[in-house]
C-alpha cells in the first residue's frame, strides 16, 4: 500500500462514495428547437469537404449528439458569446459534437450543457479549434461532462483563443495526440484546466488556467496505445486553482488535490518555464508518479513506465504557493516542516525513481527532476517509503536539460482565420 | 362491331387494373448510390393483412449473443445479389459482396396488445417461413446496411403511424415509449433512432479507416442451431444455400456462447455479452481504443480487458468506483457502473441504450462476483 500519499484525499473521497448506486435520468423531455437540430445535423451528414457551414447568432437547443466524419469541413458561428449550442435537454448521445474527420476546423461558437464532452474529435489530422466556448452553466458539479474541448487521437492541432468553464475532468483535454498547440485560451472552474495526456510534443502557452482544482496537467496513463514526452508549457499564466476537486473518484484526475498549480505525472521530458504560477495552495508545481494516484499495479500492463523523467523547470515566477495543501499528509508536512503558518515549498516531488535506471544510486542526468528558477526549493516528499524522510533537496536539482523544440504545425493551421 | 371491339378493350383494362391492385411480390431491389426515401425502395420487407414479410431470396438469422437495445426485437435479414457468396472468416464480419442488402427490423410487444407508446418485453417472435404476425407488435425502424462499390453505408427508417413502410431519418430521430417490465414496473425512456453518422459510431469498427462494417455476421456470432431452419447449424443453412465462400464447417468455426444459456460457463456467456455489447468500440481499432480498454472475446483477460484498471476518460462514468473490474466486488467496478446508469454522460454503451438491462447486468455482475483476485 505504499504509494498512494500524496494523493490522500482521493482515498478519502473514494470511502465516501463507494457503493454509489446510480442515479435514474429524468423521463423524456424533448428539444425546444428540434427543427434546427435536423437541419444542423443533415448539413453536417450531407457536408462536403470544403464546405463551410454557418451557424447564425442565436441560441440553438438540442437532445441528442451532433456528428460529423467528413474530412475538410468548417463549422463557423457568429461568436462564442453570439453562437451558442445548447444541450440542456439532452437525452442521447456521449457529447455534445463528435468529429471523427480530418481537416477540420471549428470557431466562434459555443457549446453548453451537455450530458458527456461536449466537443470531441476522436481521430483526425489537422484540427483548428478557434474561439470556441465550451461551458457548464451554473455552479461547478459533478454531473457537469468529462471534457470540454477534447481531441482525442490526433495529429496536429491547434487550439487557440478557447475558453472552457466547469468539467468535472478537465476543460481542455487533449489525448493520445502528436503534434498539439494549446494558447490564448481560458480555463476555469475546471477539475483540470488544460490537460495534455499520452501526447507527443506539445506546446502549452499564453493561457491562463485559473479556478480549476489543478491549472495545467501534463499526464500519462497506462494501457494506451501510446505513451506521451515532450511538452512544453511556457509564459502562461497559473493562478489560485484552489477550487474543490468535483470530479468522482475513480476518474483520471479526482486524485489531484485542490490547490495544484502544474501537475506532471508518469510523463517525460517536459518542460515548464517563465510561466507566473501563484496562489496554487497545495503547491504551485507537482512531479509526480501514477503510484501517487491511486493506481493499481495489477491494472498496468508491464510495458507502462509510471516515473516522471527528464522534467526540466526554469525561469518561472512562482508566489504565494503551498500555503493550505488540500491533503493531510502533506498539511501534516508543511506544520511539522515550516510552522503552522509556514508554506511547502514551491515544488513537490513525491520521490519515485525507476531503481533499473539508477547509477551509482543516481539517475543520469538526462532522466533527472532539473530545477534552474531562482529560489524555488524542490521537497520530496518520500512518497515510496510512506513520508518517513521527507526533504528539501534543492541542490540535487539544480541540474539543466537540454531544451526542446518549438512543436511546429503545418502552416495552414496557423494562417490568422 | 365497333362497339364490340371498345367493350372488349374495356374488359382489358379492367382485367389490367385489377391485376395492378393485387399486390406484387416485391423483390430486394439494391441501390447503387443515393438514400432511398421508403424502405420499400429496397424491396426487402413488406407489411400487407397484419403480416411482416421476407422477400424471395432475403434470408433470416439471428445470432447468439446479440446487442441489447432497450429490449426491442430485432429481425434480422440479409440479402444476397444473385449468385454471389459472402467470404468466411473466422474473427470479422464475413466480407460480402457488393449489392448486398442486411436488414435489422426493431419492434416491440405492446404492452396493452395495442399501440399506445408502452411497449414491453418477453418471449421471442419472428418469422416463419418468411413471415411474422404483427398483431400484438410495433415495428418501431429498419436500419439498412447496403455494400455499394465504395463500401457499406448504413440508413435509419422509421416506421410510420399506420405500419405500412418506413421513412428514410438521416438525422435521426427520439422516440419517447414507455417500457413495462414482465413484473408490471413502467418506466419512461427515449428510444433512440440513429443518425446516419451513429450508426458508424458501432459500426466504424476500424476508426481510422471509417469504413461502415456489419457486426452481426461474424462466425461467432451466426454459429449456433438455426432459429429457422430445424435441425441445422445456422452457419451450415447459410453454406447450403451457397451464400458462403471458404466456410471451414461449424465445428472448426469460433463460437460465442448465448448469454442466457445457464448451462454454458459464467465466463463463455460473460464474455459473449461484453463482446456482442462492447467490443465494436472496445477494440484496439474501434473508436473506444482511446480508453485503453479491449473487450473482444479474444482478448485475453487482465488490465486491457478491465482488471483493476484505472479509466482513461471516463469522467463521471465512473460513478466513484476505482477500477473498471475489481474481482470480487460488482459494486466497486466501473464497468458493472456504467452498464446499470441511463445517465446519456456516463452510461455504456454510449448509444442505443435507454433503459437498464437487468438480466444482462445480473450476469456481469454474478461474473464479477465470482471472480477471484484483488486491486492492491
Amino acid at each position: 500500500m505504499t504509494g498512494k500519499i500524496l494523493l490522500i484525499a482521493a482515498s478519502a473521497l473514494a470511502l465516501l462514495s463507494c457503493g454509489q448506486k446510480p442515479e435514474k435520468a429524468e423521463g423524456p423531455s424533448p428539444a425546444a428547437d428540434s427543427s434546427y437540430q435536423d437541419r444542423l445535423q443533415t448539413q453536417l451528414l450531407d457536408a462536403k469537404p470544403g464546405d463551410v457551414i454557418t451557424i447564425p447568432a442565436g441560441t440553438y437547443s438540442f437532445d441528442r449528439s451532433l456528428s460529423l466524419d467528413i474530412d475538410g469541413v468548417t463549422i463557423k458561428g457568429a461568436g462564442m458569446d453570439k453562437t451558442v449550442l445548447s444541450f440542456k435537454g439532452q437525452v442521447a448521445g456521449a457529447e455534445g459534437l463528435l468529429v471523427t474527420a480530418n481537416n477540420f476546423t471549428i470557431e466562434d461558437l459555443a457549446i453548453e450543457d451537455t450530458k458527456g464532452d461536449a466537443l470531441k474529435i476522436n481521430e483526425g489530422e489537422n484540427i483548428i479549434i478557434r474561439r470556441v466556448r465550451a461551458e457548464w452553466t451554473g455552479e461547478p458539479k459533478t454531473s457537469n461532462g468529462a471534457y470540454g474541448l477534447y481531441p482525442v487521437r490526433t495529429t496536429n492541432v491547434l487550439i487557440d483563443g478557447c475558453v472552457a468553464i466547469g468539467a468535472s475532468d478537465a476543460g481542455i483535454y487533449v489525448g493520445q495526440s502528436k503534434n498539439v498547440i494549446v494558447r490564448n485560451s481560458r480555463a476555469e472552474k475546471n477539475v483540470a484546466g488544460i490537460e495534455i495526456e499520452n501526447t507527443y510534443d506539445a506546446d502549452v502557452h499564453d493561457n491562463v488556467a485559473t479556478g480549476n482544482t489543478g491549472g495545467i496537467l501534463v499526464f500519462n496513463m497506462p494501457n494506451l496505445a501510446q505513451p506521451g514526452a515532450r511538452t512544453r508549457v511556457f509564459h502562461n499564466k497559473i493562478v489560485d486553482n484552489n477550487h474543490k476537486n468535483f470530479g468522482l473518484p475513480g476518474s483520471a484526475v479526482s486524485s489531484v488535490p485542490a490547490g495544484s498549480g502544474v501537475v506532471v505525472n508518469s510523463n517525460d521530458q517536459v518542460e515548464i518555464f517563465d510561466n507566473d504560477i501563484s496562489g496554487n495552495k497545495t503547491a504551485n508545481i507537482i512531479v509526480a508518479s501514477v503510484y501517487s494516484s491511486g493506481l493499481s499495479r495489477e491494472g498496468m500492463t508491464s510495458a507502462f513506465d509510471p516515473y516522471p523523467e527528464g522534467v526540466y523547470i526554469y525561469g518561472n515566477r512562482l508566489s504565494d504557493g503551498g500555503k493550505n495543501p488540500d491533503n493531510l499528509k502533506l498539511q501534516a508536512l508543511r506544520v511539522a516542516m515550516f510552522g503552522p503558518t509556514g508554506a511547502l515549498p514551491d515544488i513537490l516531488w513525491d520521490g519515485y525513481v525507476n531503481p533499473d535506471k539508477l547509477q551509482n544510486g543516481a539517475l543520469p542526468d538526462d532522466l533527472k527532476l532539473c530545477v534552474q528558477n531562482d529560489g524555488a526549493e524542490v521537497l520530496d516528499i518520500d512518497a515510496p517509503d510512506d513520508y518517513k524522510n521527507p526533504k528539501i533537496d534543492t541542490a540535487a536539482h539544480a541540474c539543466a536539460l537540454k531544451k526542446l523544440p518549438p512543436v511546429e504545425l503545418p502552416a495552414n493551421l496557423l494562417k490568422a482565420g | 362491331m365497333r362497339a364490340a371491339k371498345l367493350r372488349i378493350a374495356a374488359i382489358i383494362a379492367a382485367a389490367a387494373a385489377l391485376a395492378a391492385c393485387s399486390r406484387p411480390a416485391p423483390t430486394p431491389t439494391f441501390h447503387a448510390e443515393g438514400f432511398p426515401e421508403h424502405l420499400s425502395d429496397w424491396g426487402v420487407i413488406s407489411v400487407h393483412d397484419g403480416e411482416l414479410a421476407l422477400s424471395k431470396g432475403v434470408v433470416p438469422y439471428d445470432i447468439a449473443t446479440p446487442l441489447f437495445s432497450d429490449y426491442a426485437l430485432k429481425l434480422r435479414a440479409v440479402a444476397l445479389p444473385e449468385g454471389r457468396k459472402a467470404v468466411y472468416n473466422a474473427s470479422e464480419a464475413f466480407d460480402f459482396p457488393v449489392g448486398t442488402i442486411i436488414a435489422k427490423t426493431f419492434f416491440y410487444p405492446e404492452a396493452d396488445g395495442t399501440w399506445d407508446g408502452k411497449v414491453t418485453y418477453g418471449a421471442d417472435h419472428t418469422v416463419k417461413n418468411g413471415a411474422m404476425s404483427l398483431k400484438g407488435y410495433h415495428l418501431v425502424e429498419t436500419r439498412i446496411l447496403a455494400r455499394r462499390k465504395n463500401g457499406w453505408v448504413g440508413l435509419p427508417y422509421v416506421w410510420n403511424a399506420d405500419q405500412t413502410d418506413a421513412v428514410l431519418k438521416r438525422a435521426g430521430e427520439i422516440i419517447p415509449m414507455t417500457m413495462r417490465r414482465p413484473d408490471g414496473r413502467e418506466e419512461k425512456f427515449n428510444y433512440l433512432v440513429p443518425n446516419a453518422n451513429q450508426c458508424k459510431g458501432c459500426h466504424a469498427t476500424t476508426l481510422k479507416t471509417r469504413e461502415l462494417r456489419p457486426i452481426g455476421p461474424k462466425a461467432r456470432h451466426l454459429n449456433k442451431m438455426s432459429t429457422f431452419v430445424a435441425g441445422k447449424n445456422q452457419l451450415d443453412v447459410w453454406d447450403e444455400k451457397g451464400m458462403l465462400a471458404g466456410y471451414p464447417g461449424a465445428d472448426k468455426a469460433p463460437k460465442n456462447a448465448d448469454w442466457t444459456d445457464a448451462s454454458a460457463p459464467l465466463d463463455a456467456r460473460a464474455r459473449a455479452y461484453l463482446d456482442a455489447n462492447c467490443s465494436h468500440c472496445h477494440s484496439p481499432t474501434g473508436p473506444a481504443d482511446t480508453s485503453g480498454l479491449d473487450l473482444r472475446p479474444m482478448a485475453e483477460f487482465g488490465p486491457r480487458t478491465g482488471l483493476c484498471k484505472s479509466p482513461i476518460a471516463a469522467g463521471a462514468g465512473t460513478g466513484g468506483r476505482p477500477f473498471d473490474i475489481v474481482p470480487g466486488e460488482p459494486d466497486r467496478s466501473i464497468l458493472l457502473y456504467r452498464m446499470e446508469i441511463d445517465d446519456p454522460g456516463a452510461m455504456m454503451p454510449e448509444l442505443g441504450r435507454a433503459v437498464e438491462h437487468e438480466e444482462g447486468v445480473a450476469l456481469i455482475r454474478q461474473w464479477i462476483k465470482e471472480m477471484k483476485g484483488s486491486c492492491s
